[in-house]
């Protein structure tokens, strides 16, 4: 039982005249349009009555081919959108120009997708107001509880129109825009004398908006880093940290494992006598006496101690399996010296040096010890018979457990996320290098 | 339902809603103010706009879980074009308004019993606290009755320049200060998505699904 007076159940699409040249304008917005441009002459025409007025030429005629023309229809979001208006707007400052297409769905209502350098967003006009936040150097804005840094603000106009817009278009209109984000997304005011309007775009991938429209070709690669373009590197980052600590948790268990599992016990332990002054000519080097290996392959860990001062001695082992004759050579230095000057007492060195020696099979082993020292001549020679003579022990314990491979494996397992850090870092200081806060100042130091 | 008679022709005249005040007679058009008594014939519909709302008279919806619908039509006109408040009655019976600004939409209730400050008090900016929500005036809108359809909750006819005060939260809550009338109205409510409210009845529109 339909009253007459509900409108009839389809509404059809419109078209007009241009009252300027005649052109037939396509109106795809249903009635919601209020201005309308010609697409053959450019006039800008006042529809928001049934009589249609001309607003007059707000632009150089000139032509532009649109990523999207106008009348094409995509989906994104589930549903599906029409282009019907587009423009440019140009900052006054520095007459740098984004582009904005209108969407239009009947039910549904308008949505935007600007793009500026390749980089786009999908905009939705905004009905709360997001809350002011003072931060400590720059405006913020809060919405559900997520914060968003102001970004830029700048006077802007409309520079080129095309299609059919919802609101009356002023020519020569400024407004101020102001941009926080929060990337992907960021919050954008447009204010004018009599109010503010927000609305809230979303970060889009090129490509998905070519494939929502079914663009040919493909997108020109987004310049630079954009204003709420995520970071590639933001959300791995912190997962890198987490794995690199859970990584050196499990490092740490392993290491605990085998500190409790090594039996670090004394094998070998003597102590010699070495002087130059009798012997100087004279082959130094001797062996010890046997001590057995028992249990697995296991880890030396070698100290020799020499009680020298202000002087060096040298070591040159040998480790001699007496079952098989296979040998491990090595040698140790050790230097001590101490004394006063201006800065008062000094010391440098150490009269103990440890070496480790990985990997022993077990069995009978000796050492052959040659060592070496500094002959003092002049007057030390005659000062101290210290000069010339040692007393140095060696110490060799079994099973001991290494940790090298703990500090290789902690720092291999850094790199992952320190290199992630780095570039989480360097993607930020571009994005804000193009804001109104710039966290590097740049050129400078020109004098 | 109740049924009378128009007035004017006589036609069979029916209220969807008990406490409609004002309807037009669906035949020759006539206002039509509900007293205690008889229906009074107080002018004619002037012709509505070309509208391109997709809800009409009898759209059916949900807000809040609760069904409700369309029974009636304001259409109002300010500087910038016009925008519908339809008059939508809950399965409850309560009294409610669905407004669609060039789609955009909202639902909200009439609030008694708060105070409000006067039409010399309001400036845009000014902020209010009512129930447990801080509201800020955006913007303030002079308006007059366009037109109007099916039933309403109060007669309509005889108001221009009406002061409109936009009350907005950072959140989905919203408000009107209404100074067509003093005291002023107060109607507190939310914003909606379209696919919040589930309409069901709307328009077609030619070459969309």
């Amino acid at each position: 039982m339909a009253s007459p007076l509900v409108a009839p159940p389809v509404v059809k699409a419109k078209a007009l005249n241009c009252p300027s040249c005649g052109a037939a304008v396509e109106l795809r917005g249903f009635g919601h349009a209020l201005t309308v441009v010609c697409p053959n002459c450019l006039t800008a025409l006042d529809t928001s009555s049934p009589e249609i007025k001309i607003l007059g030429q707000i632009q150089e005629a000139q032509r532009r081919t649109l990523w999207i023309p106008l009348g094409t229809r995509g989906k994104i979001g589930g549903a599906e959108w029409e282009v019907i208006g587009f423009q440019t707007r140009m900052v006054v400052e520095d007459a740098d120009c984004w582009d904005e297409y209108l969407l239009f769905n009947p039910y549904k209502g308008f949505r935007y997708l600007t793009e500026y350098k390749g980089h786009w967003n999908f905009v939705t006009p905004l009905e709360p107001m997001p809350a002011r936040l003072a931060l400590a150097r720059r405006p913020a804005v809060s919405m559900d509880g997520v914060v968003f840094k102001h970004f830029s603000g700048a006077e802007a106009m409309t520079s080129f129109v095309l299609g059919e817009f919802p609101w009356r278009l002023q020519a020569g209109e400024k407004v101020v825009c102001d941009d926080f984000v929060h990337p992907p997304s960021v919050l954008s005011s447009e204010t004018t004398q009599d109010e503010i309007t927000w609305s809230r775009g979303e970060y889009t991938p090129a490509a998905d908006i070519w494939k929502a429209f079914a663009l040919p070709g493909k997108p020109v690669p987004g310049r630079g880093v954009y204003e709420n373009q995520p970071s590639p590197y933001a959300g791995k980052t912190g997962g890198r940290w987490v794995l690199f600590f859970l990584m050196l948790a499990v490092l740490l268990c392993l290491a605990t494992f085998f500190t409790a599992f090594s039996q670090n016990n004394v094998v070998f332990h003597d102590s010699y006598h070495f002087t130059t002054l009798n012997n100087a000519d004279k082959d130094a080097s001797f062996v010890t006496s046997i001590f057995k290996l028992d249990g697995r392959t296991a880890g030396l860990e070698l100290t020799v101690h020499a009680d020298v001062q202000n002087n060096w001695a040298y070591f040159n082992f040998a480790l001699i399996n007496d079952d098989t004759g296979s040998a491990y050579d090595f040698g140790r230095e050790v230097s001590y010296y101490y004394g006063s000057d201006s800065d008062g007492a000094w010391n440098e060195g150490s009269q103990t040096s440890t070496v480790y020696i990985p990997a022993v099979p077990p069995g009978h082993y000796y050492f052959r010890v040659e060592p070496e020292m500094d002959t003092a001549t002049g007057p030390y020679r005659k000062a101290s018979a210290r000069y010339n003579a040692m007393v140095y022990e060696i110490t060799l314990r079994h099973d001991v457990p290494n940790y090298s491979w703990f500090w290789i494996a902690a720092l291999l397992l850094l790199i992952p996320p320190v290199f992630s850090t780095i570039r989480a870092r360097s993607f930020e200081v571009k994005r804000w290098m193009q804001s109104d806060y710039p966290p590097v100042t740049r050129g400078g130091g020109d004098d | 339902m109740k049924s009378s008679n128009c007035p004017n022709c006589g036609a069979p005249v029916q209220f969807r809603w008990s406490s409609a005040v004002q309807t037009a007679c669906p035949f020759c058009r006539s206002i039509l103010i509900r007293t205690d008594i008889e229906l009074k014939n107080v002018g004619q519909v002037a012709d509505l706009p070309p509208d391109p709302s997709p809800i009409q008279l009898l759209t059916e919806g949900v807000f809040k879980g609760k069904k409700f619908q369309v029974t009636g039509r304001l259409v109002y006109q300010y500087e910038q074009g016009n925008w519908n408040e339809w008059h939508i009655v809950m399965a409850d019976g309560q009294s409610g308004w669905l407004s669609d600004a060039q789609l955009q939409y909202a639902v909200s209730f009439r609030a008694d019993g708060i105070a409000l400050p006067s039409q010399a008090e309001i400036s845009r900016g000014k902020r209010m606290h009512f129930q447990n929500t801080d509201f800020e005036v955006s913007t303030l809108t002079v308006a007059m009755y366009k037109g109007f359809e099916g039933e309403l909750p109060f007669p309509y006819y005889g108001k221009s320049d009406m002061l409109f005060a936009d009350l907005r939260t950072s959140g989905r809550a919203f408000g009107t200060l209404d100074y067509s009338e003093a005291p002023p109205l107060l109607f507190l409510g939310e914003w909606v998505g379209f696919e919040e409210l589930q309409l069901k009845g709307l328009r077609e529109f030619e070459g969309w699904k």
